[in-house]
């Protein structure tokens, strides 16, 4: 068993999505898949890259589905990754300390040194979001691109995870939970942005910020007033004209 | 050279151009050790500030793809059978330089040279010109002809690569047929904008997927009828007179007269005066005056007597009596649309609200082309965009005109918030040049006097013999497709095979996949290009030269192969005179650079391309002592080649010194600007000349100055097609040149001056509804065609195909969730598995775009679920419209500029009875791999190289 930090990481680092500008496009799962692949957390293995049955390790994923029937439905696209838990029982069953979340910024990540790929892990996490590299027999799992994040090589701008970096649609941002004047804590006090099965009290530290409601047309009867009837159709185009 | 190999060390980033689809994003590569490790975006380039999609990121996935082709290859046997056999680069061009010189020197058009998703179509058309061919396109015919020829004929740009939804100020957003695709990233960046800001946005689409799925509202609209829509909504603001009359009377042809002389030559012609000039009355005076008079008030309304005594009435008149009528209400549309009265009703408010109450006023003192002096410029934040579910169907042309016509009255055209130019639009109207290849413009041996694609405006710009036959193979800018801007790349094989209206000799293919899913009736392609004239036993298609990066399905088809290189291990450029970057507010291009040096036997295709120029001595890429032009290939043509005197491919750093813009003598040190610029050029326009550029004298001085145009005149949008008149009115016996007798009608019929709607000759064909659904694609955001599935990450996120169907319309049929289903339509059947789904108007079936691959392709193994379970729609749809078994053989294609209508595809699903295997049909025999590429291994550890580097 891997204990957590005691006391909890006074910052804590996450993502908070927007689920009301994701379209599903999958440039996030991609560059994730590239960035750590090549670095310290990669590589992230395929079987059969080629052929009847492909499967890879991947650290994020964006799954599409429909909510709602008919008119009322809509279609939702919803990327999961690692949500960084405070109390992250991926750690606690860890039972060789590869799993641990990093003190300074609460970032939960692996030491492939320590790993034996025994999957409790994978068990214990109730959201999905750890892959086991099949051919190293090694778990793996988001990092927040901690060789990115913490760089200072890196431009500052660019010090950001590679999946928020490279969102087209600029539903992926990242920071400081803990600190309410972050830019992303105002976007979840602004936008009522939800921990994901908070029933299960693992306190996940990303958010997810739900779509706004669409105004629909069908819920409005406005309708066009006709152009004052004076004059005829030559009328009405003088009018147009100012007379 | 910047290319560097795998021998380098260290790390360090090289900007080049994405080439994962047609957006050409700035990407910059992080290579180490010589090896490229990670691809993102240019966070300074002017198209997609710094993201990149799922596609650019694969960008490394593509490049080190097992199929890619290794070496030029010779077929030694049956075309899709038999071996080829890798030979070298001279007898690879000594074979191309044999065929073709034969062919240039005995009749050039046996060259049918189409180059599909090219984007150095300013070189290949030139090229093909040089050569003396006009049988050369790219895939606009089956793209977005529709789009393009409707917008360059009305506005002088077009939705997408000539226009752009200005999304930073726009308040409400519609979508008409935009999935996930063109234009990918800027689209995503300018919703998310747009949603930032509280803007609306309104997806008309069949499918709910991608950008719909983010809207405030999804209009589940039947596939082929957003004409009726949108003529539903003018009815509307015309209706409520919620136009704006002054931008009409200034900015387009509102005001200009039309001839009413029923049964005359000149009937529905603008009325002119001798010299030519299209006339208005001036509501002030009552006078006569032409319309570019700068003192001329145009007037909309009224009917005048011409000094020849005709009657002639304002355009806006005679449109606005049109679409005032009832017949073109909400109520009327509801029914085919699918689209609720209420609904069409409550968005004609909603556009007429936003476009005029409290308008934004951008403060920027601009100057029109009168000489008047503005404060600002008001703004109009209504954006519309329109893609491949708009032009895709064989009313495309007019719908989309429909479409403008609708931006037109809201005065929603280069104002803040609206659909805006990007550089080097505007262009005039009607467009230029006329294209070139009438029998008198192609002789043996020598080059056409001009391009061979182009803009007719009547009939007398079409390329027909005297007895009116087509003069291309694929009879683009003939009477059966005069507007074919971009020709008919879907209709090349199969006029060739029945050599109506000549059989070729040679056919050249690039990038262009026609043995699977560019083809329509993939499977009937396939039997043509392997066919047999009995008489001598040669192939109906005699020899076929392609040219491609990757194993391709058409590599197998084949006689010659060149095999390319992959976009980072070359030269390319992105030129203004072909498919820039330009956005609204700057003139930009750019360039690839080669990242890589190639590991293979292979060449930059446009490399070979020049180098074959001067093996057949074309006079543009050989020297007067006979040497070639262009020793140095792209690179050195990029720089040195002008079109016109100053003009080249490149407008940046122009000048022996590098410091003119748009025109200049070529300037050695050109592209090592580029690369120093990461690639691109980017010159934005002063305030006073970004907006209402059409009619904004500083903006068209500036424009003549960097040779965008070539006079700064006054670019009128037109709402009425005067060029279709002139059709129309041969069509009813005037003029010396007529159409056949059998296409008098639907001339007549389709060619009308001021933008209709129709329903789909598909589903006229069909009044009993045997084929009661409609069957569209989409292409998928992280997929481009069939570019995707050897990419073995991104086939991870999309390797099979479903046929989604609405989950009311499955339960009616007894379809459930994965229910094997036969698809069949009056050509043909497939079998494909079924997804039930809500986001999908319900007499609507789809699926994602070339996903299904042909066994053995691609470097998959040929069990891979691409070739088992993933399905193409291609083979469902006919290359000939409805009744042409009965002799009129006439393309299943838009009647007026031949866009291949392939989302008009009409199908009956039926469920497959239990025990039959769920494999899709038709089930072809696996492709032979060809020589030389490896097999691909059975497990994938990128990126174990660097973390070993760094070890």
């Amino acid at each position: 068993m891997t204990a957590l930090p005691d006391p909890p990481p006074a910052r804590r680092l996450g993502l908070v999505i927007d689920l009301d500008t994701c379209v599903g496009c999958q440039a996030c799962v991609v560059a994730c898949k590239e960035w750590n692949g090549g670095g310290p957390a990669g590589p992230l293995g395929d079987l059969e890259p080629w052929g009847a049955a492909p499967s890879g390790a991947w650290l994020n994923r964006v799954h599409g589905f429909e909510v709602g029937e008919g008119e009322a439905g809509r279609t939702v696209y919803f990327p999961r990754s690692c949500l960084h838990c405070e109390n992250a029982l991926c750690v606690t069953v860890c039972p060789t300390g590869a799993s641990y979340k990093r003190a300074e910024d609460g970032i939960v990540l692996v030491d492939e040194s320590k790993c034996m790929g025994c999957g409790l892990c994978a068990w214990a996490c109730p959201y999905g979001a750890r892959e086991l590299d099949r051919p190293s027999g090694v778990m793996k799992k988001c990092t927040l691109c901690v060789d990115r994040i913490g760089d200072e090589r890196l431009p500052a701008a660019e010090r950001e995870p590679a999946c928020v970096a490279t969102c087209p649609a600029r539903a992926r941002h990242f920071g400081d939970l803990a600190d309410p004047e972050s830019a992303v804590s105002r976007l979840v006090a602004e936008r009522g942005g939800v921990e994901l099965l908070a029933e299960l009290g693992y306190r996940p530290t990303n958010r997810y910020l739900p779509p706004r409601p669409g105004r629909r047309l069908a819920a409005s009867a406005e309708r066009l007033e006709d152009a004052p009837a004076e004059g005829g159709f030559l009328g009405w185009l003088d009018r147009l004209l100012g007379g | 050279m910047t290319a560097s190999g795998a021998g380098e060390a260290g790390s360090r980033v090289v900007c080049t151009t994405c080439y994962m689809c047609a957006c050409r994003c700035g990407i910059r590569v992080h290579l180490e050790n010589g090896r490229p490790r990670f691809i993102d975006g240019n966070r300074a380039h002017p198209v997609n500030r710094g993201v990149v999609c799922a596609k650019g990121s694969a960008g490394i996935m593509h490049h080190e793809s097992p199929a890619r082709l290794r070496a030029p290859l010779k077929r030694v046997g049956e075309r899709g059978r038999d071996a080829l056999v890798e030979i070298s680069w001279e007898e690879a061009l000594d074979i191309a330089t044999r065929w073709l010189a034969e062919v240039r020197a005995t009749d050039p058009r046996k060259l049918a040279f189409f180059t599909g998703r090219d984007q150095s179509q300013a070189l290949t058309g030139f090229w093909a010109a040089q050569f003396g061919t006009p049988n050369y396109a790219a895939h606009g015919g089956f793209c977005s002809v529709n789009m393009a020829a409707a917008g360059m004929y009305t506005l002088g740009g077009s939705f997408w690569e000539f226009g752009e939804p200005d999304l930073e100020h726009a308040r409400l957003f519609l979508m008409f047929g935009v999935a996930e695709d063109h234009d990918s990233n800027p689209l995503k960046l300018g919703l998310a904008a747009m949603k930032a800001r509280g803007g609306r946005i309104v997806a008309i689409n069949p499918v709910r997927t991608g950008y719909a799925a983010i809207a405030d509202d999804w209009l589940p609209i039947r596939p082929g009828t957003d004409g009726l829509l949108v003529l539903a909504l003018v009815h509307e603001l015309l209706r409520a007179g919620r136009i704006d009359a002054p931008y009409l009377a200034e900015c387009t042809d509102a005001g200009w007269l039309v001839v009413e002389a029923p049964g005359t030559a000149g009937d529905g012609l603008y009325a002119r005066d001798p010299a030519g000039r299209p006339l208005c009355r001036d509501r002030r005076t009552g006078a006569l005056l032409p319309a570019d008079d700068p003192s001329a008030a145009p007037s909309l309304r009224g009917a005048v007597s011409l000094p020849d005594g005709r009657r002639a009435r304002p355009v806006f008149e005679i449109l606005a009596e049109r679409f005032l009528d009832p017949g073109f209400g909400p109520e009327a549309a509801a029914g085919p649309t699918g689209i609720p009265a209420p609904t069409i009703r409550a968005l004609a408010a909603e556009l007429a609200r936003a476009a005029f109450e409290a308008p934004p006023f951008v403060a920027e003192p601009w100057t029109d082309w009168r000489g008047r002096r503005h404060a600002g410029v008001e703004g109009r934040p209504v954006s519309i965009h329109a893609m491949r579910g708009i032009s895709a169907h064989a009313n495309g042309f007019q719908t989309c005109r429909a479409i403008h016509l609708l931006q037109l009255l809201l005065g929603a055209i280069d104002r803040p918030g609206s659909f805006r130019f990007k550089a080097p639009c505007p262009r005039p109207v009607p467009p230029w040049p006329v294209p070139c290849g009438n029998p008198w413009q192609v002789a043996p041996g020598r080059p056409m006097p001009g391009m061979p694609l182009g803009y007719p405006t009547g009939p007398e710009d079409l390329l027909v013999e005297a007895d009116g036959r087509p003069c291309r193979i694929d009879k683009a800018f003939s009477w059966e497709a005069p507007l074919a801007a971009h020709g008919l790349l879907h209709s090349v094989i199969g006029n060739a095979w029945r050599g109506d209206p000549y059989p070729i000799e040679v056919l050249f293919l690039y990038m262009a996949n026609m043995a699977w899913n560019s083809a329509m009736a993939t499977s009937e392609t396939i039997a043509m290009l392997t066919d047999r004239d009995p008489a001598t036993g040669r192939y109906r298609i005699p020899k076929i030269i392609y040219s491609d990066a990757f194993w391709s399905e058409t590599v197998a088809y084949a006689d010659l192969v060149l095999p390319d290189t992959t976009f980072l291990e070359r030269w390319d450029a992105l030129s203004l005179l072909d498919r820039p970057i330009g956005k609204a507010d700057a003139l930009c291009d750019a360039i690839r650079q080669p990242v890589l040096a190639p590991d293979r036997d292979v060449r930059p295709f446009q490399d070979v391309l020049i180098e074959l120029g001067h093996r057949l001595g074309l006079p543009a890429f050989t020297r007067e002592d006979g040497g070639p032009r262009y020793p140095g290939g792209y690179a050195d043509y990029l720089v040195h080649h002008e079109r016109a005197p100053g003009i080249g491919p490149l407008a940046g750093w122009r000048g022996p010194d590098g410091k003119l813009i748009g025109k200049g003598p070529p300037n050695p040190r050109q592209l090592e600007a580029y690369v120093a610029n990461g690639c691109f050029f980017e010159h934005r326009f002063p305030a006073g000349r970004r907006y209402m550029k059409p009619v904004n004298r500083d903006y068209l001085e500036l424009a003549v100055e960097l040779g965008m145009l070539s006079r700064a005149e006054p670019i009128f949008a037109r709402l009425y097609c005067e060029p279709l008149q002139r059709f129309r009115l041969a069509a009813r016996g005037h003029g010396a040149l007529q159409p056949p007798e059998a296409l008098r009608a639907r001339i007549e019929r389709y060619f009308d001056p001021l933008p209709f709607w129709y329903p789909s000759p598909e589903l006229e064909a069909d009044p009993e509804g045997a084929f009661p659904l409609a069957a569209v694609t989409q292409r998928p955001a992280a997929m481009y065609h069939s570019w995707g599935s050897h990419n073995a990450w991104l086939r991870q996120i999309l390797g099979e195909n479903r046929l989604c169907i609405a989950r009311t319309t499955a339960r009616a049929l007894g379809i459930e969730d994965g229910d094997p289903v036969r698809v069949t339509s009056r050509v043909g059947s497939i079998r494909a598995i079924a997804r039930l789904v809500e986001g999908v108007e319900p007499g609507t079936v789809w699926t994602w775009n070339a996903i299904g691959k042909r066994a053995g392709a691609w470097g998959l193994s040929p069990d891979a679920p691409e070739a088992t379970r993933g399905f193409l729609l291609n083979h469902l749809i006919d290359e000939l419209g409805p009744g042409s078994a009965e002799g009129a053989r006439l393309a299943n294609a838009d009647p007026i500029t031949g866009q291949a209508a392939w989302y008009d595809l009409r199908v009956r699903v039926e469920k497959i009875a239990p025990g039959e295997p769920a494999l899709a049909e038709p089930r072809l025999a696996p492709l032979p791999r060809p020589p030389g590429l490896p097999d691909p291994p059975p497990v994938l550890t990128w990126g174990a190289v660097f973390r070993g580097a760094r070890r």
